[in-house]
């Protein structure tokens, strides 16, 4: 029997779907979604867990996890392949009472109760998958521990105008929170709640199982069990959260949060060597940059062959682009081939795919097209066009 | 038959042939094309062939190398029984730590009578090939052989301090092998790998060292051609063997033709340290033409004809030109490079040019500042 304890354990709810990044979303969980050339989503709060001293993950993941899983393994490349602790990929399962999904994100958490509790936790760290941010979670656990509060939720201030997507946070000059509201249609202020919280753990497990055994709630954090915290009058801080932090569940948010991390002073910083984003590497020779070739403010993936010309673009490893083909605002995933002559604009190729020779996909961006999307394996037949904002999931030979 | 046999390599052989890379490291860590160290070749075609141990012998100079290595988990060598085995030199108060690669076997006949597999495969760091082991050791079984040694066709003069050629005839027998000849045109170059039956070796070393032989291949190899079954495996891929700085430096401009890229990167994967660097930045700014850009770079000058290894920064204006630039260099604004080799973390100021030629680069030596 061990005596062993963590001081804090991270769960991070990895299940969702992300429909609304379409064809990019088909057979692998949001979490897994390819960003910045060479990383996926998750890879983010998992750097983040680890670059803050947390060593012990749970990752409850429920649609299409095969790919996830694999990525994440047994942990190593974020340092997670611990003997007490380290990541552990905690799935929907059969119990003799009863089995059944997870149904909202506080039930996901509920059912894990007995993961949580074999590390005996002071401090339970509550995170998404869908996140591009870098942050400090041990800051966020030394103000829990300052203000002695039972719950604390991360909070960045949104513009007023798009405040009523998110949970909105009506705090005292303190920081405590008087009210929390979930997608309000008339906000009192831009503080969003970033879907990042910490508990003091036994509050925690109290609040998990009063809500399980609630037969009116839905079972969700936000609309829930938050509230029924506040309502019991337990101290609730926000936690102020000054960075770059950045949803990628839409289509144009992931095509934007590409380009932040272009540029000379990048929105947002993956080479940060105080901040490293671990991820699991590609096994491929340095990029080669050919004879012709034009590459300008992109990021560039290792094993990529460029002859043509690539501008303004993010491309992860293995990417082919031949002579005289034109990537220009894209985001190109790993091993896809753009052949002579193509153009790829304005768009977003998911893996594997193939732009034949002569082939163009989406739009300049100016002619107010929306993005164009090619889901992985797909091919475009030769001189065939592909307009903006059209989204693919098979072959295209034209109409 | 693919774990049947356990992998040896030297680290430290041959470190004379390239002083100015080898002064802070073993010649098994010199770094190489882009995001490598010499050992990677090896120790991937090793892994590759099925081979789950290997041990690395080692004598100086070897803390850049166990660095490198770490645990053996980026060449999924981090197992509970083999792995990756560092081999340091064994000396007690009547042995000193060897001079010679019969001593230095001796040293690791511990190692290697604790082992069961059939075969070992012995190999220096100093060749650069992608090698199938698998086929070799195949070769090796269908011929019983003793020794197989694996050769590749020189066609230019070697300017090694010590290298073996060897003769085959058609069957694949070797039937003169020569140590330092001065040769024109072709030569069968004996590439520093073999492979032969782990009893075998073990019973010439008790035997080499109860007689006081001391070199390997000027007391066993030369000696015996005609009474042991000495055979030839022809390596016909892309092989470059780096036995000078010169040498060093044409076969790292090499990799920039695709066939020989191909050859060495194709098909199968080198494993290497990861190092978690960002993939490379490309300003507006940029220009690069014709080279090899690892990750973590971040270019706002010109680039052409280079090999930039990890974390390399080359600022606005800079025109750097047939150079190899080792990890983490920083090249300032306005500088003027042509043939220069710069070792890893060097500084190079605003305004600076320098330039060498492609038969004497202009060397930079780790971590100076210029």
């Amino acid at each position: 029997m061990t005596t062993r304890k963590k001081k804090c354990v991270a769960m991070l709810l990895a299940g969702g779907q992300g429909s609304r990044l379409y064809a990019l979303t088909n057979n692998i969980a949001k979490p897994a979604v390819a960003f910045g050339a060479k990383y996926r989503i998750i890879d983010f709060p998992l750097s983040n867990c680890i670059n803050s001293g947390i060593d012990t993950v749970g990752v409850l993941t429920q649609y299409e996890p095969l790919e996830l899983n694999e990525y994440i393994g047994n942990g190593q490349p974020w340092d997670l392949d611990r003997a007490f602790g380290g990541v552990h990929i905690l799935s929907p399962y059969q119990a003799k009472k009863k089995s059944s999904w997870y149904e909202g994100t506080a039930n996901a958490i509920y059912q894990n109760l007995n993961f949580m509790q074999k590390y005996n936790p002071d401090y339970v760290l509550i995170l998404s998958g869908d996140h591009i941010y870098k942050m400090d979670y041990s800051k966020m656990l030394r103000a829990h521990q300052q203000t002695g509060a039972d719950c604390t939720i991360a909070a960045i201030e949104v513009p007023l105008k798009e405040a009523s997507r998110f949970g909105i946070l009506n705090t005292n000059a303190d920081g405590s929170i008087y009210q929390f509201e979930e997608k309000p249609k008339e906000p009192k202020s831009n503080l969003a709640s970033m879907g990042i919280y910490i508990f003091s753990a036994q509050k925690l497990f109290k609040y998990l199982k009063a809500d399980e055994e609630n037969p009116n709630s839905s079972k969700d954090f936000g609309k829930d069990v938050l509230p029924a915290m506040l309502n019991a009058g337990e101290k609730m801080f926000s936690y102020r959260f000054k960075g770059y932090w950045k949803d990628v569940g839409t289509i144009s948010s992931l095509w934007e949060s590409n380009m932040d991390l272009l540029g000379e002073s990048p929105a947002f910083d993956v080479g940060d060597a105080d901040w490293k984003i671990h991820s699991r590497n590609p096994l491929a020779p340095p990029e080669y940059i050919g004879k012709n070739a034009v590459v300008h403010n992109s990021m560039v993936a290792l094993g990529c062959e460029i002859e043509g010309t690539v501008e303004h673009s993010v491309l992860a490893s293995g990417v082919v682009v031949e002579e005289g083909a034109i990537v220009k605002d894209s985001v190109i995933m790993a091993e896809t081939v753009i052949k002579k002559g193509a153009r790829v604009i304005y768009s977003i190729l998911d893996e594997k795919c193939v732009v034949e020779e002569n082939a163009v996909v989406g739009q300049e961006k100016k002619e107010n097209a929306g993005i164009a999307v090619l889901g992985r394996d797909v091919t475009i037949s030769k001189g065939v066009s592909v307009a903006g904002g059209k989204i693919l999931d098979k072959d295209y030979k034209g109409e | 038959m693919a774990n049947s046999a356990v992998g040896v390599i030297f680290s430290n052989i041959h470190d004379e042939n390239i002083p100015e890379l080898s002064r802070h490291r073993t010649m098994a860590s010199i770094p190489f094309g882009g995001r490598y160290r010499l050992i990677d070749f090896p120790l991937s075609n090793m892994v590759n062939s099925g081979i789950d141990t290997v041990g690395i012998v080692t004598k100086y100079n070897y803390q850049s190398l166990i660095d490198h290595l770490g645990s053996g988990k980026d060449w999924d060598l981090a197992r509970k029984d083999g792995g990756i085995i560092l081999l340091p030199p064994y000396s007690d108060e009547t042995d000193a730590p060897y001079t010679n690669r019969l001593e230095a076997l001796k040293g690791i006949t511990g190692f290697l009578n604790h082992r069961n597999e059939e075969y070992v495969v012995i190999s220096d760091c100093d060749s650069i090939a992608h090698i199938d082991i698998a086929a070799v050791l195949r070769f090796h079984e269908e011929n019983k052989a003793d020794i197989t040694m694996i050769y590749h066709e020189e066609k230019e003069p070697i300017d090694s301090s010590y290298f073996m050629t060897i003769s085959p005839d058609e069957t694949g027998r070797v039937r003169s092998i020569k140590i330092n000849p001065v040769f024109e045109g072709k030569a069968n170059l004996y590439i520093n790998i073999m492979v032969m039956p782990r009893e075998f070796l073990l019973n010439t070393i008790a035997d080499a060292m109860m007689r006081g032989l001391t070199s390997f291949g000027r007391d066993i190899l030369t000696k015996h051609v005609d009474t042991l079954k000495i055979f030839g495996y022809k390596f016909d891929g892309y092989y470059a063997g780096v036995n000078s700085l010169q040498k060093y430096f044409k076969h790292s401009m090499e990799l920039l033709d695709k066939t020989n890229r191909d050859q060495l990167f194709g098909a199968r994967d080198i494993y290497t340290k990861v190092r978690d660097s960002a993939p490379s930045k490309y300003s507006d700014t940029a220009l690069v033409r014709n080279s090899l850009i690892s990750d973590g770079c971040s270019i706002d000058g010109t680039v052409e004809n280079c090999i930039l290894f990890r974390g390399v920064k080359v600022g606005k204006g800079s025109v750097i030109k047939n150079s190899v630039i080792m990890q983490d260099t920083v090249i300032g604004e306005n500088v003027e490079l042509d043939c220069v080799l710069t070792d890893k973390n060097v500084v190079i100021r605003d305004r600076r040019h320098l330039s060498g030629c492609e038969a004497l680069p202009y060397f930079i030596a780790k971590g100076r500042m210029i």
